[in-house]
C-alpha cells in the first residue's frame, strides 16, 4: 500500500499532464472547445425539463420556484455525471491503455486515478454551471451546499471501487462493459434524478434503498434545492460500504495486475 | 573489472490457459485447478551481462525474442526466475508510446517523460537538449499531426535517449528514419556504451550485430541455445536458418526476415541449390567488402531441353540491380540437356560492393531472355549480407579498391587503404 503511494507520488506529474492532455485533446479542434463540457449537460438538462417539467413540476413538493423541477433535475444529473463517467472509462481504462501497458513500465494504478481526475475536472465545472444557473433563476443554493465535496468523496469512492472491480474483469472478459453500458442506462431510470421518490410506489421504496446511487443523488437535491443537511447516518453506510468496495478493488487489481498484461 | 548490470537468472515465462475465465478469477484467489494448461514460450534463459557491454539478441520470429525483452523492461512479469537489474533500463522499442498527436511536440515530450518516471524539474532541464537533437526547427512547437513520420522518430528518439539510462534496449525501430538523424542514432548509443551504458540489440539487420555487439546470444523456440562471439551465434543461427530452408520443398519459400521467394517457371529445369561460397569452399552468408567468393548455382535437368542458358543477378535490398549475366552472354549455352543432367554454375567474383544485404535472383532459360522459355524464375533465392570487416569505412554502394596519400615535403606518408596499415615511406 505504501507503495503504491509513493509510486503515485512518484508519477504526479504524469498524472496531472495527462488528465490535462485528456481534457485539451477531447476538444482539440473543435471550435467550442471546453465550452462543449458544458454545453452537454445543459442541453440534456434542458431536454428533460422541457419534455417533462409539465408532468413533473406539479409534483414537486415544498418548493415554490416555477423552475423548480430544473433544479431538481440539475442537482441529480450532478451526481450522476461523476458517478456514471467515473464507471463507464474506468470500465475500459486498461483495454484502451493496453498497448502502454504492454510496452512502457510504470504504476498501473495512475490509469484509474486519471480517469477520477478528469471525470472530477468536469465534474467541477458542471457544479459551477449548476450554481450560475441556480442564481440565474433566482435560487442561489445556501449554505447547505457546502456539503457538496463531501457528497463528491462518497460517490468517487463508491464509482471508483465499482469501476476498478468492473475494470479488472473487463480485461478478462470484455462482455462486461457492453453489459454494463446498459445496467448504467437502467441504473440512471431507477434512480430518482428524473423523477420523484414520491412517486414511487412504498412496495417499491424498500428496493430503492438498496441503490447507493438513491442516497447520493437525493443528498445532492437536498443540500442543493431543498437547502437541508445531509442525513450523515444514512450516508455513512454507503461511505464504508464504498471504501470497502475500494479496497476489494485494489487488492482485485494488485492479483490481477501481472496477468492482465498477458491477455491484453 | 566486470561486474553484471544485468543479470537473467533461469528466467521463464508461461502463458496460462484457464479454458475459462471463472478458473482464472479463481486461481487469484488461491484455487488451482488441475485444468490450467501451461503454455511456455521462453524457458530457463540465463546470462548476465556486464557495464559497457554490447550484447545481440538472435533468433527466428517467433522464437521468443520480444518476450524476453519485456520482461527485462519489466512490462511483462516473468513466470519463473527473475531479471536483476543494476539501474534505470531505457528501451527504443517503446519509441512514441504515448504521443497524442493533437499535442506539440514539446507537450509531447513533456507528458511522455512523465510517464518514463522523470520530475517535471528534470523534464525542463532536458527539454532543450531534446528540442536541439531533434533539430525540427520550428515544428517542436506544431502539434504532432503535422509531422511526418521521421519527424515523430526524432522527436521519440530524443526523448528516448535523453538521459543516459544504464541499460538501453535497441530494437528494430532504428531502422526507419533518414540516413543523418539514423548515424546520429548510432553515434549517441556509441556515446553512451563508452560513458558504460550496457545495450541489449535485438535486430535481424545481421550486419549491425556485427559491427555492435562484443558478444550475441541465441534464442531458439524459446531457449537459450548459444551464447559467444557474435561471428559464432551469426553463423549458428545461418545454419538453423539454412536447415530450416532446405527442408521446405514447396516452391514458396519464406525467409527469416519475412521475404518471400517465388519460383515460377514451366519447370523443365530447376535450381536445386543456390549458394554462396568463400575461396575455401566453405558456404557463407557474410561476405567481407572486396573479398573474392563464387556463387554456385546447382541446376537438375527434369526434361529434354534443346538449348538451357542459366542468368543470375545480384540486387541490393531496394531491389535495384547491381550486377547480372547469363551463359549466353558468356558464350556457354548448355546444348540437348537430358533429363536427370546436373549442372553446376560457379561464377567467381569480388565483392566490391556497398555495406548491406543483397539478394540473388536466377534464371533457367533458352536464350539470352527469359521471355521466350522460362524454365525457372526465382526471385530471393539467395540473401547474403557484405559487411566491411577489413577495410578502411567508407560510404556508397560500390567499393572502389583505393591508394590513398599525402604528400608532406619533408616526410611523405602513404596509406594503403585496402589494408588499413599506414607507414612512412
Amino acid at each position: 500500500m505504501k507503495e503504491m503511494l509513493l509510486a503515485i507520488w512518484r508519477y504526479r506529474h504524469f498524472i496531472l499532464s495527462s488528465i490535462r492532455n485528456d481534457l485539451r485533446s477531447r476538444f482539440a479542434r473543435s471550435k467550442l472547445g471546453a465550452l462543449w463540457m458544458i454545453l452537454q449537460p445543459l442541453a440534456q438538462v434542458a431536454i428533460y425539463s422541457l419534455v417533462l417539467s409539465r408532468i413533473m413540476s406539479a409534483k414537486l413538493p415544498g418548493i415554490d420556484s416555477r423552475y423548480a423541477y430544473s433544479l431538481y433535475l440539475l442537482s441529480g444529473m450532478l451526481a450522476w455525471s461523476l458517478f456514471s463517467e467515473i464507471v463507464s472509462r474506468s470500465l475500459t481504462v486498461f483495454v484502451d491503455n493496453g498497448s502502454m501497458l504492454k510496452k512502457i513500465v510504470f504504476p498501473r494504478v495512475c490509469l484509474p486515478l486519471i480517469v477520477v481526475g478528469s471525470a472530477l475536472v468536469n465534474n467541477f465545472l458542471l457544479l459551477v454551471v449548476t450554481i450560475v444557473v441556480f442564481a440565474l433563476l433566482g435560487e442561489f443554493p445556501g449554505a447547505t451546499a457546502l456539503w457538496i465535496p463531501a457528497l463528491m468523496v462518497c460517490g468517487v469512492a463508491f464509482a471508483l471501487g465499482l469501476g476498478l472491480l468492473l475494470g479488472v474483469l473487463n480485461v478478462f472478459i470484455r462482455d462486461i462493459n457492453q453489459f454494463m453500458q446498459v445496467i448504467l442506462q437502467l441504473w440512471f431510470w431507477l434512480t430518482p434524478i428524473v423523477y420523484m421518490t414520491t412517486i414511487i410506489p412504498p412496495a417499491l421504496m424498500s428496493w430503492m434503498r438498496l441503490n447507493p446511487m438513491y442516497w447520493i443523488v437525493t443528498e445532492y437535491q437536498g443540500v442543493l434545492v431543498y437547502g437541508r443537511g445531509p442525513e450523515l447516518m444514512s450516508l455513512l453506510p454507503i461511505l464504508v460500504s464504498s471504501l470497502v468496495l475500494l479496497i476489494v478493488g485494489l487488492l482485485l487489481f494488485r492479483k490481477a495486475a501481472p496477468d492482465m498484461v498477458d491477455v491484453l | 573489472m566486470t561486474h553484471a548490470v544485468l543479470e537473467i537468472r533461469n528466467v521463464g515465462k508461461s502463458y496460462r490457459e484457464f479454458g475459462s475465465e471463472w478458473r482464472r478469477f479463481a486461481s487469484w484467489l488461491g484455487f488451482r485447478s488441475s485444468r490450467i494448461k501451461e503454455h511456455w514460450v521462453l524457458r530457463n534463459i540465463g546470462f548476465s551481462v556486464s557495464r559497457g557491454e554490447a550484447v545481440g539478441i538472435v533468433g527466428q520470429n517467433g522464437a521468443g525474442k520480444s518476450t524476453l525483452l519485456k520482461i527485462v523492461t519489466g512490462t511483462l512479469g516473468a513466470s519463473e526466475g527473475k531479471v536483476i537489474a543494476a539501474g534505470r533500463i531505457a528501451a527504443i522499442l517503446e519509441l512514441g508510446m504515448g504521443f497524442n498527436p493533437d499535442l506539440t511536440g514539446r507537450q509531447n515530450v513533456e507528458h511522455s517523460a512523465g510517464l518514463m518516471g522523470f520530475s517535471l524539474a528534470h523534464i525542463q532541464k532536458l527539454l532543450p537538449d531534446i528540442e536541439a537533437f531533434a533539430e525540427i526547427g520550428e515544428y517542436f512547437d506544431e502539434p504532432l499531426r503535422t509531422y511526418s513520420s521521421g519527424m515523430q522518430m526524432r522527436v521519440a528518439f530524443s526523448l528516448a535517449t535523453a538521459a543516459r539510462p544504464d541499460v538501453l534496449i535497441v530494437d528494430e525501430a532504428l531502422s526507419v528514419g533518414d540516413a543523418y538523424f539514423v548515424h546520429k542514432c548510432f553515434k549517441r548509443i556509441r556515446q553512451f556504451r563508452e560513458e558504460g551504458t550496457t545495450l541489449l540489440i535485438v535486430s535481424h539487420d545481421k550486419a549491425a550485430i556485427q559491427a555492435l555487439c562484443d558478444r550475441a546470444v541465441m534464442i531458439d523456440k524459446g531457449r537459450l541455445v548459444a551464447d559467444g562471439a557474435p561471428q559464432e551465434v551469426l553463423d549458428l543461427y545461418n545454419a538453423l536458418i539454412a536447415e530450416k530452408e532446405t527442408a521446405d520443398t514447396i516452391r514458396q519459400v519464406v525467409g527469416d526476415d519475412g521475404t518471400t521467394a517465388i519460383a515460377s517457371g514451366t519447370g523443365e529445369a530447376s535450381f536445386e541449390r543456390v549458394k554462396i561460397e568463400n575461396t575455401r569452399g566453405e558456404v557463407v552468408e557474410f561476405v567481407g567488402v572486396g573479398d573474392t567468393v563464387d556463387l554456385v548455382l546447382d541446376v537438375l535437368v527434369h526434361k529434354p531441353i534443346a538449348s538451357l542458358v542459366i542468368g543470375y543477378m545480384l540486387r541490393d535490398r531496394l531491389g535495384q540491380t547491381v550486377f547480372g549475366t547469363n551463359t549466353y552472354h558468356e558464350g556457354m549455352v548448355i546444348a540437348d540437356a537430358r533429363p536427370g543432367d546436373r549442372f553446376q554454375l560457379r561464377a567467381r567474383f569480388a565483392a566490391n560492393v556497398g555495406v548491406g544485404s543483397y539478394s540473388v535472383s536466377v534464371a533457367l532459360a533458352s536464350s539470352e531472355t527469359h521471355l521466350v522459355n522460362n524454365y525457372e524464375w526465382r526471385d530471393l533465392a539467395l540473401v547474403f549480407t557484405v559487411a566491411n570487416t577489413m577495410r578502411t569505412t567508407f560510404v556508397g554502394g560500390t567499393w572502389l579498391p583505393t591508394s590513398v596519400s599525402i604528400r608532406q615535403d619533408s616526410a611523405p606518408i602513404s596509406f594503403d587503404v585496402a589494408s588499413g596499415a599506414a607507414g612512412s615511406v
